[in-house]
């Protein structure tokens, strides 16, 4: 008799505890292959840095949206003057820093004075150089004056290095983040994981997790195990090459989006033989792209015909402009004196696309006669020996920055390309606000690069996201370096 | 005993100061350079020169390298560039995870290679010699990652007994964390058993053959206690001395299953910061290993002077 009590008692508590469970969960494991060096996205270029804190720690006057739009965020609204060169920014009252400051128009000024400080190490210092005061003019209301227009101000005030910080925490934010977004930096174990709380008293809609883990996990072979033992319930970023494991698994989502990284064959400009428009053409018909997306990402991926995803609004097809066509790739070398074909080096740093894409193109660029050497190398000797010091002929890499197009008018940038109609198109680009001239320039600007060959486009990276079916929330396009956890939620 | 100690000591110092220099040299020729690296493609050159004023790398070689010496002498091992934490604390964040996983995978491979070895060789040619051999051909040959995989996939996926990866912390408790120990000590054990098994039976055999055997048994000693009194005794020294290679190597050279099972351990540490160029890590943990590997050699002399005593009387 005695033993049946405790069986129904037990029987109860089960049934007790069994209940709770129906309530949705409040707590989440996302793996991400990358450790952030440190946690202040203002002092770094480390995407990892803003893939844990942007959008959930920290917050920016404006933010990217899930498909690139500029958004609201600390600032509720803004007014420019007819110049484009004035922006007056109204604050959200009420708000506080993690660590119970309030936060108001001076520490708006103290974010971007200092970004763009002399002693900045800001990765993206670029994002400022226009502003040229920052005026307080009441406690939420600031304003921005530059010294021309620059019509990508607000975009480029949602990046994640021109977030908000406090002057009490911004020198220690590396080790203690201390932000106004909806969660709170609570432990970094190093090498292991980093965990955020939801924040006390959130200005904004409140979020629906209570905890979020971010776990390290380096070795994309661990990625499925980890997923199916339920150890780890998402990765925003995952291994195509993995996918076959969990595609067809109902108890997982494979979400494939686009990022913004344009994967390119970049070619010396300068070097010769590649100083010639016909060798790089050549180049551009040899490559065939959709055996390149194939065996280098699993066959994901969109084609390219110039510097801009396929995502952006902005956009032009022109991948049609050099379709595969060895004969005329030939005949174009036969032109430019080089029937015989050539010789050149190809340096692939270490990521996949880089180094599968590599082989791939190399044996295309046999078969119209250029002889490829290949040569891995490192992160740290690529930045150093290709894109500082420009001793290189080819290589693989891809551009993640958003909206990046204007690197190809800087000056002694990696490509050594040299064009001034392209520059003038970039430095009206920059005075512009009005959204149908700047489509029409970036159209120009795409349709320059895709004439002169500049590189070889290859293909828009992927992204590929896996995690548990019953996840709602997550991003499925990567615009901006980001995993936003806003509005993140379990079903059920 | 006390000039073999002497000897040893001072050799163990001047192989320290050697290696320091040597360490420091190799890195600092590495191409590559770790303000670039933090700062990625968008910063201009005048950024990357005020990060590498702060970070002090503009200094000459030989004063970064005093400095550097200087500081390791009073156990300052420096700042980590990408951390800006004290490389110290970094190194005993992952020496909770790497030295209990080195231990208990050495214990672990000890317990399974001794007796392997010790019933190889007695019964040596016979079935069970050549079975346990060919388990340990196949344990060498296995690659550790394959193994680990398998590993997970059965006792983490299947039978959900263990994590699938990663480490808790010891604040997590000490179950916890040893459960997240146990797959990765496994998989770390059973190919250095394999290894140690195939020394500790040539070992034993080579010995089996010497005359004072022959003399032990002939005098009548059963055969058990031949093998354990003086076969085996006079088999360690080979055994220790592998062991204390297969401590070192399990310390830092575990960088294969730390990804695998993503556990936070001194090998990921020192990959890491290969590649981010953060050179002061590198070199502080490089110097540690080497102070390690020369303690443990140390060590493993001495242990020597005690199996064998004709050491402890030679000098």
């Amino acid at each position: 008799m005695r033993l049946w009590k405790t069986i129904l008692a037990a029987a109860v508590l089960a049934l007790a505890a069994g209940s709770q469970a129906f309530a949705a969960r409040t707590d989440l494991v996302i793996g991400i292959p990358l450790e952030p060096p440190h946690l202040d996205p203002t002092a770094g270029a480390a995407a990892a840095i803003k893939e844990v804190l942007y959008a959930n720690v920290f917050e920016g006057l404006t933010r990217i949206g899930p498909n690139g739009e500029v958004l609201p965020d600390l600032a509720e609204s803004w007014t420019i003057s007819d110049d484009g060169k004035v922006y007056t920014f109204k604050l959200h009252t009420g708000v506080k820093f993690h660590d119970g400051a309030d936060f108001s128009a001076d520490d708006v000024k103290f974010s971007l004075d200092r970004a763009r400080a002399d002693n900045s190490v800001n990765a993206q210092k670029g994002l400022f150089a226009a502003i040229d005061k920052v005026e307080i003019v009441d406690p939420a209301t600031v304003k921005v004056t530059l010294k021309n227009p620059q019509g990508s101000f607000l975009y480029d005030m949602g990046w994640g290095d021109a977030v908000m910080v406090s002057p009490k925490s911004a020198d220690t934010n590396k080790e203690n983040p201390v932000g106004t977004g909806p969660f709170k930096f609570q432990n970094w174990a190093k090498g292991s994981s980093i965990t955020l709380v939801k924040a006390d008293h959130y200005w904004g809609a409140p979020v629906f997790l209570d905890k979020v883990e971010f776990r390290i996990v380096p070795d994309a072979a661990a990625y499925v195990p980890a997923l199916l033992s339920g150890d780890i319930q998402a990765f925003p970023f995952f291994d195509p090459d993995s996918l076959a494991q969990v595609k067809d698994d109902p108890r997982f989502k494979v979400v494939i989006g686009s990022t913004e990284g344009e994967t390119i064959l970049s070619i010396n400009n300068k070097k010769p033989p590649f100083d010639k428009l016909q060798v790089r053409q050549a180049i551009s018909y040899a490559l065939d792209r959709k055996a390149i997306i194939d065996g280098a990402s699993a066959g994901l991926g969109l084609p390219i015909g110039s510097h801009m995803s396929p995502a952006n609004k902005d956009y032009v097809d022109l991948t049609g402009l050099y379709p595969h066509n060895v004969d005329k790739a030939k005949e174009l070398l036969k032109e430019a004196g080089l029937e015989n074909g050539f010789k050149a080096t190809l340096k692939l740093p270490p990521p996949s696309y880089a180094r599968l894409g590599g082989e791939i193109i190399a044996s295309q660029l046999r078969d119209v006669g250029i002889n490829l050497e290949i040569i891995p190398v490192e992160w740290a000797q690529w930045l150093d020996q290709v894109f500082t010091k420009k001793d290189y002929d080819l290589t693989i890499v891809s551009h993640t920055e958003p909206n990046d197009i204007d690197i190809y008018s800087r000056k002694d940038y990696y490509f050594n390309y040299d064009n001034p109609t392209f520059d003038k198109v970039i430095a009206d680009l920059n005075l512009t606000s009005d959204e149908a001239k700047r489509k029409e320039l970036l159209g120009e600007a795409q349709k320059i690069l895709a004439d002169d060959a500049v590189v070889g486009f290859l293909y828009e990276l992927p992204k590929v996201g896996v995690w548990d079916a019953k996840l709602q929330g997550l991003w499925e396009n990567a615009p901006i370096q980001a995993n936003d956890l806003t509005k993140v939620k379990w079903s059920e | 005993m006390t000039a073999y100690l002497l000897k040893r000591l001072a050799i163990a110092l001047a192989t320290l100061v050697l290696a320091s220099m040597v360490v420091f040299a190799v890195l600092e020729i590495l191409p590559g350079d770790p303000a670039r690296l933090m700062l990625g493609m968008n910063a201009s050159a005048d950024q990357v020169e005020l990060l590498r004023n702060q970070m002090g790398l503009n200094a000459p070689l030989v004063l970064r390298y005093l400095h550097w010496a200087g500081g390791l002498l009073s156990l300052d091992f420096g700042r980590s560039y990408t951390y800006s934490v004290p490389v110290i604390d970094l190194v005993r964040e992952r020496l909770a995870v790497s030295l209990p996983l080195a231990l208990i995978a050495l214990a672990l491979s000890t317990i399974i290679a001794v007796p392997v070895g010790l019933y190889s060789a007695s019964r040596r040619g016979r079935a069970g010699d050549t079975i346990s051999m060919g388990v340990a051909q196949l344990g060498v040959a296995v690659p550790n990652f394959w193994f680990a995989l398998m590993l997970i996939y059965v006792f983490a996926v299947w039978l959900r007994l263990v994590p699938a990866g990663g480490f808790p912390g010891w604040s997590a408790g000490a179950w916890p964390a040893l459960k997240s120990l146990l797959l990765p000590a496994v998989a770390l054990a059973l190919p250095q058993a394999a290894i140690l098994a195939r020394v500790t039976r040539s070992a034993l055999i080579e010995i089996l053959n010497e005359d004072y055997i022959r003399t032990a048994r002939a005098k009548g000693l059963p055969y058990r206690a031949v093998l354990w009194r003086h076969a085996l005794r006079n088999a360690m020294i080979p055994v220790l001395t592998i062991l204390g290679l297969q401590f070192a190597f399990l310390l830092a050279g575990t960088i294969i299953i730390e990804n695998v099972f993503y556990l936070p351990g001194l090998g990921r540490l020192v990959f890491q910061a290969i590649t981010q160029r953060d050179l002061i890590v590198v070199e502080s943990v490089v110097m540690l290993l080497v102070a390690a590997v020369i303690a443990v050699n140390l060590v493993v002399d001495l242990s020597y002077a005690v199996v064998d005593p004709r050491l402890r009387s030679r000098q």
